[in-house]
């Protein structure tokens, strides 16, 4: 057990400094195999029709005109340490954990995303409540009345689910519910400790729409699972034994079924908490999903390089749960 | 062993022939495959970095020759190393070590494209007709195949030759364009035979041929396979768990256990008059399908399971189970010899040997289930068993992934108690 | 196995034909007793009659073999003892009693209380019959509990005995593991151990060594004709193996395409078999104990399909005798009718031609 955690740990430590490099290279060293001069690639960070003064500036400060090695050295340590940034009007000293220096805003990156983590985290993590004990409730049910008019009826549910993105579910639920009959009105982002009942009155519509589709997904999944476990040769040797139907299907059936959905939960909780971008977009809520959207139309490439790297941390990290969760789960892991 | 060693002679003597085993025997040209010092070790990796941390030994040292046209059977249990076996003869593992000889020439060090040529002369049977066969393959495309490999065009084109096949293996020429699930499981394993057979080879290893199919199924394919070798005068290398199985299909018979041969004899001599304790415990073990015989039947119950080839027994491999182990069984490692004629044995005080004629014989008590009196001590004998820790039969698999879990098997020592 | 169960129609319930009163219950001397059971499968593409009619009696302290191929159904009828067809859309058909009650008829909560405290089943494949997530010890303890108001600790204590019972080392430790530190013996023994928790009067074994092997098939049947001895339990062993039938059964069942086709003791059914499929399975026999045949005598064909069985007497496709007989075995299935007393047959073929037939041209060249 203890092998197994330190090999998956060591594994994130791994996983996340390779990130840091893929990330650096896209960043950095792929522009400049395209031919980019160091000049072209410093104006990129300065904003439209850039002085040459201050693309000297910002190539100085980022490093640009130093070599790679040094480069992808002074890009983590600044992450780690913090760095200092001359924008030719000041001085900045951008503190650890040093994602960048917008030099479009003239603001650094981390404190703005920072104010956007409890943003997405309440959608999020709301929703994926609400999908989970959907879904799987969906999926198992429908997996013990197979063939009958709930499986149908939930798996047409589901393939909808699936098949219907967010930005048309959530376009229809504001004109519905926002507008035609103003349940939820002017959905906006309450943060929780200043009025929790507010928090969670307006973000039902975004919870909504989000589990909708996920909650379609694990519906499916779940019946998969529930159906090719019930046909496991242990849970007859659990009727076998006389136990009643409900320990078979709880004790015996679901925890084998839901072992692979814990997987792909993390993952795509993981996922999700860099940025739900679709229904940040629709509901107009200012989560990391719409903060990348933004740095993406504005070319603000430190922005887009500091969302870049926070969701795939919280990838990794989301993995690291699922695996530790895992050895929890199924004895045969842990070794 | 020379041909001096022969019956009457002091085992010690034959013992001491060992490692001379290559020695120019009889009738030299007709050996077809010649095997000597095969070993296979798949690594074990295990700990935060994975190091190599051991090895399944699932082979560890094997000498055997098959000669032309003749049927050797391999018996054992599982993680005996017989499968193991059959895929380095057929070249489709590497040996750790060793030599494979195929018809004179050594092939253990051929790449690829040099074995591409020689691989018509040697061909497998599987043991699963369903998973061995492509499911998006006509059987006509299957059995086609090796001829387009090899870029052999026989007389009057493929589809003749692969019909004229089909028909030599019971199956219709009809059945051409049809798909494997069609067919039910003794029909695919005469397609099976079929696609082994298409480019005549010399030699067929077939890996448990009839395990997976139904008894009268079985019949039928012992009895196909017995056909196409006088047919074609094949060498058949059977490997099979089934001791009644390779007893009716095989010339002579070599019993592993836990990567070694601890036995090897023409196949009335082995069944007549079985000499290794673990050959006379598995026969006995066998149910015979004559209750008459049940009362009267002699049986030797094994204690336990086979101990995990990644950690087997030092010396004897099978002293942890055998009933009439001594401490030399612990500390030296018996030497496969000749006892009588052909007939090998790895074994300090061997079974079935006349008196003077072998080294220490020793009397063995049986058990008989059927005397009452006998029955509460044979059922003591076997909840004293000492039982390891780790299934043998995943050495098997090993090879698949050699970083599974890696509780290693602690063999115990047990007290040399007899199984009565 | 069961895997093979064909995909079900929701409907069944609404089709099941009303069952006929049952009739009287059997002789107390008889523990279970099966009457003209059928299994049948509704599918797409057809009905698949797994068990078609067989009828048998089993005392306490007997064992019963149950022989047959694959598709002969022998194994649906042990699932459908233990009342295991429940939620697969079988229709079952015909009478099953247990120590006169009769299950057929019962509810299924009546079958459950019954399942694992009365009667009890081993099944096959050691590995998948357990459930990975819980340790061996957890397993043993939920079949006790399911019948027994006992505290957990009282559980444990009757786990750790069983484990030792059916001889596992070191039980008191050994109880706290997982199936997958248990080699494929032992596993095999845990799982005797948990059908043997709640002491059951009938114990079904659906090919409970064909896993393992042979040094560990001979523990194992050893240690269910003691355990046997020791409960004076009935036992119903469902095998394709005659060898493992030889060793352990009383009386032997032979089945074929879903019908018993001879039915009779041990001894009879080896020395004088008077069916023409069982003179085939035992001429199919390689041979441990005997100098080989030149050839076997196989039986020629594959079985059929249990969808559309041939008319008449299933076996007629195969067998080399058909033709004596008239044209009778394509309109009339063959009953099974004693031949002498305990020792049943479903044939057309004359008795005393069979008889000639097994003397003369079978048992010589066995």
């Amino acid at each position: 057990m203890i092998f197994y955690l330190l090999r998956r740990l060591a594994g994130a430590v791994v996983l996340l400094l390779i990130v840091t490099m893929a990330v650096f290279a896209i960043f950095f060293l792929i522009p400049r195999l395209g031919g980019a001069t160091s000049d072209q690639l410093a104006a990129r960070y300065v904003g439209k029709s850039p002085s040459p003064e201050a693309i000297s500036q910002v190539k100085h400060s980022l490093g640009l005109d130093k070599s790679v090695p040094e480069q992808y050295g002074k890009f983590v340590k600044g992450m780690i340490a913090g760095k200092d940034y001359d924008t030719g009007v000041r001085k900045v000293h951008c503190a650890p954990p040093c994602l960048g220096f917008s030099f479009r805003n003239n603001l650094e990156v981390w404190p703005r995303l920072q104010d956007r983590i409890p943003v997405t985290l309440s959608l999020a993590a709301g929703a994926a409540v609400i999908w989970l004990i959907a879904g799987v409730s969906i999926g198992v049910i429908s997996a013990l009345k197979r063939g009958s008019l709930w499986d149908r009826f939930s798996m047409g549910f589901a393939l909808a689910g699936v098949s219907l993105p967010p930005f048309f579910t959530g376009l229809v639920a504001l004109a519905l519910f926002s507008y035609q009959w103003p349940i939820f009105k002017g959905v906006h982002y309450v943060p929780f400790f200043d009025n929790p009942g507010s928090w969670a009155w307006n973000l039902v519509l975004p919870w909504l729409t989000l589990a909708f589709l996920y909650a379609a997904l694990y519906a499916r999944l779940t019946r998969a699972g529930m159906l090719e476990t019930m046909s496991e040769d242990y849970i007859r040797t659990a009727r076998a034994k006389g136990l009643r139907e409900r320990d078979v299907i709880v004790k015996h059936g679901l925890r084998a079924a839901l072992t692979p959905i814990l997987t792909i939960f993390g993952m795509d909780v993981g996922l999700l908490l860099g940025g739900a971008i679709l229904t940040e977009q629709v509901y107009s809520l200012d989560g990391i999903g719409k903060f990348a959207v933004e740095a993406i139309t504005q070319q603000d490439l430190p922005e887009v390089l500091g969302v870049t790297m926070i969701a795939a941390i919280f990838v990794i990290l989301a993995n690291l749960v699922v695996d530790l969760l895992y050895a929890v789960v199924d004895p045969r892991v842990r070794t | 062993m020379t041909e001096g060693a022969r019956a009457g002679d002091d085992v010690k003597a034959a013992q001491a022939a060992e490692g001379a085993a290559d020695s120019p025997d009889v009738r030299e040209r007709d050996v077809l495959v010649r095997v000597r010092g095969l070993r296979k070790h798949f690594p074990i990796r295990s700990g935060v970095t994975r190091r190599r941390a051991g090895a399944v030994k699932a082979v560890d040292g094997l000498d055997f020759d098959i000669r032309e046209g003749e049927t050797l059977g391999l018996v054992g249990e599982s993680g005996c190393g017989k499968s193991t076996t059959g895929r380095m003869v057929m070249r489709l593992l590497e040996p750790t070590e060793g030599t494979i000889e195929f018809g004179g020439r050594d092939i253990t060090g051929l790449s690829r494209g040099q074995l591409r040529p020689l691989r018509r002369d040697f061909q497998m049977i599987f043991q699963d007709p369903q998973s061995s066969l492509n499911p998006r393959h006509t059987v006509g495309t299957i059995v086609g195949l090796p001829f387009r490999l090899q870029k052999v065009t026989p007389e009057g084109g493929i589809k003749k030759a692969v019909q004229e096949l089909l028909e030599l293996v019971g199956l219709s020429p009809e059945h051409y364009n049809r798909y494997p699930h069609e067919f039910s499981g003794g029909q695919r394993q005469r397609i099976g035979i079929a696609r082994a057979l298409a480019l005549r080879p010399k030699l067929v290893v077939a890996d448990e041929p009839v395990s997976a199919l139904d008894v009268s199924i079985q019949a039928q394919v012992v009895n196909l396979l017995d056909d196409l070798q006088n047919e074609f005068g094949l060498t058949y290398l059977i490997i099979a768990h089934d001791l009644s199985v390779v007893r009716h299909t095989s010339d002579r018979v070599a019993v592993m256990y836990l990567g070694k041969i601890v036995e090897i004899a023409d196949r009335e001599d082995l069944y007549s008059s079985p000499k290794h304790p673990y050959t006379v415990a598995l026969m006995s073990a066998v149910p015979v399908p004559d209750p008459a015989r049940r009362e009267t039947r002699e049986r030797i119950l094994l204690k336990g399971d086979v101990p995990s080839p990644m950690d087997p027994p030092p010396a004897c491999r099978f002293h942890t189970r055998c009933w009439k182990v001594q401490d030399i069984c612990k500390t030296q490692e018996p030497p496969l010899a000749e006892i009588t004629g052909r007939h090998q044995v790895a074994c300090h005080f061997p079974e079935n040997v006349p008196a003077g004629e072998g080294g220490a014989v020793e009397v063995v008590e049986l058990v008989k289930p059927g005397a009452a009196a006998d029955v509460d001590a044979a059922a003591a004998g076997v909840a004293e068993a000492s039982v390891t820790d780790v299934d043998a039969s995943g050495a098997e698999a090993a090879d698949a992934d050699a970083g599974g879990p890696t509780d290693v098997a602690e063999p115990k020592d047990t007290p040399p108690t007899s199984a009565p | 196995m069961p895997r093979l169960l064909p995909r079900r129609k929701r409907d069944t319930a609404a089709e099941t034909p009303k069952l006929a009163p049952a009739g009287p219950p059997p002789e107390a001397d008889n523990f279970l007793e099966v009457r003209g059971l059928t299994v049948h499968f509704p599918t797409d593409d057809g009905l698949v009659r797994s068990v078609d009619g067989v009828d048998f009696a089993l005392r306490r302290g007997r064992t019963l073999g149950i022989v047959g191929e694959s598709g002969s159904g022998k194994s649906v009828t042990s699932l459908a003892i233990m009342g295991l067809h429940g939620n697969t859309g079988a229709r079952i058909g015909g009478e099953i009693w247990l120590d006169g009650q009769e299950l057929v008829r019962s509810t299924p909560e009546q079958v459950r209380l019954m399942r694992g405290r009365r009667m009890a089943m081993i099944f096959q494949d050691p590995m998948s019959s357990m459930h990975p997530y819980y340790t061996v010890g957890h397993q043993i303890i939920e079949a006790y509990q399911v019948h027994n108001e006992v505290s957990g600790k009282q559980a444990r204590t009757h786990a750790i005995d069983l484990l030792g019972r059916v001889g596992i080392p070191r039980p008191d430790r050994r109880v706290d593991d997982y199936p997958h530190q248990f080699s494929g013996g032992m596993r095999q023994r845990a799982m005797i151990a948990m059908a043997l928790s709640c002491d059951p009067e009938l114990l079904i074994a659906d090919e409970p060594t064909t896993a393992l092997d042979v040094t560990v098939q001979a523990q194992i049947l050893d240690l269910i004709r003691d355990l046997q001895r020791e409960f004076n339990s009935a036992v119903m062993m469902i095998t394709h193996d005659l060898g493992v039938v030889a060793e352990l059964a009383d009386d032997v069942l032979v089945m074929y395409a879903g019908r018993a086709v001879e039915h009779g003791p041990s001894r009879t059914l080896f020395e004088q078999p008077r069916h023409p499929y069982t003179w085939g399975l035992l001429g199919s026999l390689t041979r441990l104990d005997r100098d080989r045949q030149e050839r076997l005598m196989p039986i020629k064909g594959s079985p059929p399909s249990l969808i559309s069985l041939p008319s008449g007497c299933a076996f007629r496709t195969r067998c080399p005798y058909a033709d004596h007989n008239d044209g009778r075995e394509k309109t009339e299935v063959p009953q099974l009718l004693e031949i002498e007393p305990g020792h049943r047959t479903a044939c057309h073929l004359d008795i005393q031609e069979r008889e000639r037939i097994w003397t003369e041209d079978i048992r010589p060249r066995l």
